[in-house]
């Protein structure tokens, strides 16, 4: 799985890193993502599939291949 | 109800658009179909009123997904066609051509109506502010025109005001309340936010209501209030608030109040589920009927409502959140931040351009309000409200 995010649609909600800490945070100054890991491991899976539906910025994208 | 052979979902935005990703990632194999009024693609509506109205984005930036992300969908899409009836024990939705569209479960997701000033003549130059269409209007209209007043002092109002003074027009914002937000935010923070506006240079005119609008040869002229006082304006921006659409729902016998009213399941009927802005639901953690004009709201409550129809029982018991952009000024709001709670500083000074605060009713914590401080806020949410942004699985 590769996650990418877009910055510029990021709100700065933090649900994904509510759902998965391990592989988003949000900056300290503008609480913008980060991506702690673009290619987490299966037990992240879901919890980056769940992030991407609920992120209201529609900032996350997963691509499902390896 | 078991896992249904079909699902049809009316109003495909932010709310019927994840539901329907949801229902697919979570399993979902029978079929899907998607009717909306609107002939776009699905688009986001947050940034009708910043990025887009700004023209920042070009619009089809504020596209929800790509064309190849829909077809992934594998779902039968119908645009361009507004739902006029539902038959809630048949599970029928009649479209305005008259064409007749099922699904073993009905998802409701037709959101919001703008509403218009009582007696609004037909002016061009008055504008409200809901899709795509309108943004595009008022974006083209604004770009040529001076003066604008916007009327209406809840988020939308505070938006537009925000971006057309950054556009360089002359903004009068009038309101009935005695702040910007002041209903939604309460007071310390809601004068700070009137005061930022001051700053900008917008001119305010709040605690007054509006007569009338003035109008010369079919386009607006002005705004003239309770008071007297005529503003005088080439375009004005009425933002007053919603109600949700649900006029094709009448005589379905479902019940609505404010909203397709359901329960905490967010089921309306049997086999009938409503999501996003025009669903009310039983919130069990506060053990009450809520209904929540948010963006996360939506996505967060597509997630329940999918579940459920595949055959879950989960309560939806979410804790709201929204955000706001005005100027250089980003505020996130988690929980409930009511008017009447009292307010205390966490992090930083209400003076300054960021800080954190608490709202608490009775010694609870129930609100926490970001100024420029997206992340210190979702950290205080997690220490004060609860870890999970909404409860699956
Ligand atoms: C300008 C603007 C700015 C906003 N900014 C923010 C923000 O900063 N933060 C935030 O949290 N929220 C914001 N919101 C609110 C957020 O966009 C909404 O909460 C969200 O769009 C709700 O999604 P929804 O799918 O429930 O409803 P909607 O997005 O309204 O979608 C309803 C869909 O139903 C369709 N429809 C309606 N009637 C029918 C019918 N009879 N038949 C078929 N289809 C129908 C419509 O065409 C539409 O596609 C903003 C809203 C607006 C308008
Ligand atoms: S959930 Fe989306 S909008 Fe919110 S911080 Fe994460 S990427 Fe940004």
């Amino acid at each position: 799985m590769k996650v990418i995010v877009d910055e510029d649609k990021c709100c700065g909600a933090g649900q994904c890193v509510l759902l998965a800490p391990e592989v988003f945070d949000q900056r300290e100054d503008d609480g913008i993502v980060m991506l702690l890991n673009a290619e987490p491991g299966p037990d992240q899976y879901d919890l980056v599939r769940e992030s991407a539906a609920v992120c209201p910025g529609a900032a996350i994208e997963v691509s499902e291949e390896a | 109800m078991t896992s249904p052979g079909s699902v049809l979902i009316v109003g495909v935005s932010a709310a019927g658009l994840s539901t329907a990703e949801a229902l697919r990632r979570q399993g979902h194999q029978g079929r899907l179909t998607l009717l909306d009024a609107e002939p776009h693609l699905p688009y986001d509506r947050p940034p009708l009123s910043k990025q887009v109205l700004a023209g920042d984005w070009e619009p089809g930036r504020a596209q929800l997904r790509t064309q190849a992300q829909l077809e992934a969908l594998d779902a039968e899409f119908v645009r361009g066609e507004p739902a006029v009836s539902l038959d809630a024990a048949a599970r029928e939705v009649r479209t305005d051509t008259g064409r007749v569209l099922r699904g073993d479960a009905v998802v409701i997701a037709t959101g919001l109506t703008p509403l218009r000033l009582p007696g609004r003549r037909a002016l061009a130059g008055v504008h409200e502010l809901r899709g795509l269409d309108d943004a595009l209007t008022l974006r083209a209209h604004l770009t040529a025109a001076k003066r604008l007043v916007v009327v209406g002092e809840g988020v939308l109002g505070g938006e537009v005001a925000a971006t057309a003074r950054a556009m360089g027009l002359d903004v009068t914002l009038v309101g009935l309340g005695p702040a910007i937000l002041a209903e939604q935010l309460g007071g310390p923070v809601s004068e700070r936010l009137t005061r930022a506006h001051t700053e900008r240079g917008v001119t305010l005119r709040l605690g007054v209501a509006v007569e009338e609008l003035t109008g010369h040869e079919g386009r607006v002229t002005g705004v003239r209030l309770a008071t007297g006082e005529l503003l005088a304006a080439d375009a004005v921006v009425v933002a007053i608030g919603s109600r949700p659409a649900t006029g094709w729902l009448e005589g379905s016998g479902l019940t609505l109040g404010d909203g397709v009213e359901c329960d905490s399941r967010c089921r309306a009927a049997d086999g009938i589920y409503a999501v996003g802005d025009v669903a009310s639901w039983e919130h069990e953690g506060h053990g009450r009927r809520m209904r929540l004009e948010n963006r996360t709201n939506a996505t967060e409550q597509a997630q329940v409502v999918a579940a459920n129809i595949l055959g879950a029982d989960r309560a939806y018991a979410p804790i709201p959140y929204f955000w706001t952009d005005q100027y250089d000024i980003k505020i996130q709001a988690h929980g409930l931040p009511t008017p009447g709670a009292t307010v205390s500083v966490a992090e930083g000074d209400l003076d300054q351009g960021r800080f954190a605060v608490l709202y608490q009713e009775s010694g609870q914590v129930t609100g926490v309000l970001g100024w420029n401080m997206p992340k210190q806020a979702r950290v205080l949410r997690q220490q004060h409200l609860a870890t999970r942004p909404v409860a699956t699985a």
